[in-house]
């Protein structure tokens, strides 16, 4: 029987980028269908009822949201080639750890950086003490997960395409502050096809962030 | 209450564990050499290597130790428990908690919400006796603390969030978790916690 995969997507979500990294990875086809997030499909309504958010992976017709489920999902389902995560459990926490974190910071300080209100310059300090934080984690390392991309570059290089926003918004430079991390974003894009099909340019997300705010009146 | 879940974990697997109380207004340097990211507790120290975030270090748990599965192995049905346990611990700990701190205006709307998440969960429950079906998972794990503090809590501030006429398979479930002997041995007695919810809500 052969395998139905579809991701209700939004494509200038971080979220849904990296699930695209994942199935791309895995070598998994797959039909993307793009969500409106203000005009939500009856699908999606009923493929993820209690948080109403993308992305979701529906695999035969069952779904499975929130991202780094679905990332622990693939890896299990198609663990044949390209692991996103370390076999040993105390590795496996360690990059878990790291993902959590990028999961609990990047995506709200980023969001207070672009919106540009009265918390924008905390907003700011905050974010490049994350960024550093996580270059540290990088450290020599080629990726976070070693010789060869893991979970957590997978969980953090969809929010690179973020970074031109967030400096044009802010009036700052990531590349300044944090050049190891943006070599790494580089690299990650130049040896991963996954990667570099994923995540959509920089000025497009730019133009969506400026349609954005707009729409909320910012 | 966020220790429990670990220790309630190690316990169902047999796993012996020394405990080392850390005073949150004085903290060790044991513990910020360990967690020096977020700086809290709970951390597990195994073969002196640091995990820490209760959930990762549950899911670790149940790697290493393979006595006792709080998981299940089919794919699907582990992605199903993630997502309830990601539920539990983000919005329907922090409706609870809204409940709790909220000033008297926001209360009605934080005890709506509340009892939103508690409907999905008496759902999720579905008729089984504990959300990881005949036996403890990592989801009634990490839903300890609506099994055995959100009854005192509720008595206390005179709210009825949980009761066994709106969520009678949830209702049932906080009592066969809480009587457990692995759980009851692992609590406190129940006037003990009472003086300590009240202590808490005062401050």
């Amino acid at each position: 029987m052969e395998d139905e995969v579809v991701l209700l997507d939004f494509w200038p979500s971080s979220f849904a980028m990296r699930v695209k990294i994942a199935l791309g990875e895995k070598g998994i086809k797959y039909k993307c269908k793009q969500e409106d997030l203000f005009n939500k499909s009856t699908l999606l309504l009923e493929m993820n009822p209690i948080h109403k958010k993308i992305p979701v992976l529906i695999h035969n017709g069952k779904p499975i949201s929130e991202s780094l489920i679905i990332l622990q999902y693939i890896d299990q389902v198609w663990n044949r080639k390209s692991p996103l995560l370390p076999s040993d459990p105390y590795q496996r926490s360690q990059a878990l750890f790291w993902a959590d974190y990028i999961d609990k910071k990047i995506y709200g300080i980023g969001r207070r950086v672009w919106m540009g209100k009265e918390d924008q310059e905390e907003a700011k300090e905050e974010l490049m003490q994350c960024l550093k934080t996580l270059e540290r984690e990088l450290g020599d390392k080629l990726y976070f997960g070693g010789q060869n991309i893991g979970v957590v570059d997978v969980a953090l290089v969809p929010f690179t395409t973020w970074f031109y926003s967030y400096e044009t918004c802010g009036n700052f430079s990531i590349e300044a502050g944090c050049p190891k991390l943006v070599a790494w974003a580089k690299r990650c894009k130049e040896n991963y096809r996954s990667v570099s099909e994923a995540l959509p340019h920089p000025l497009q997300i730019y133009e969506y962030v400026m349609e954005l705010k707009k729409r909320l009146g910012l | 209450p966020f220790s429990s879940k670990v220790e309630l974990a190690l316990r169902l697997k047999g796993v012996p564990y020394d405990y080392i109380e850390e005073d949150l207004n004085n903290k060790s340097s044991l513990l910020l050499q360990y967690n020096p990211v977020y700086k809290k507790v709970p951390v597990l120290l195994h073969n002196g290597k640091s995990i820490t975030e209760s959930i990762i270090i549950l899911e670790y748990i149940e790697e290493t130790w393979k006595a006792y599965p709080i998981l299940p192995q089919d794919p699907n049905d582990k992605a199903m428990a993630r997502f309830w346990v990601n539920f539990i611990d983000g919005k329907c700990s922090s409706a609870i908690r809204k409940v709790a701190f909220s000033p008297e205006e926001e209360r009605e709307k934080a005890v709506e919400e509340a009892c939103e998440c508690l409907k999905t969960l008496e759902s999720a429950l579905n008729g089984k006796k504990f959300f990881g079906g005949d036996t403890i998972g990592m989801v009634d794990i990490v839903a300890l603390f609506i099994a055995f503090w959100l009854r005192p809590f509720q008595e206390i501030k005179g709210l009825e969030l949980l009761s066994s006429e709106k969520f009678p398979n949830l209702f049932k479930w906080t009592d066969d978790f809480v009587s457990c002997s692995i759980v009851t041995e692992l609590l406190p007695p129940r006037d003990k916690l009472v003086a300590h919810i009240k202590a808490h809500l005062s401050k």
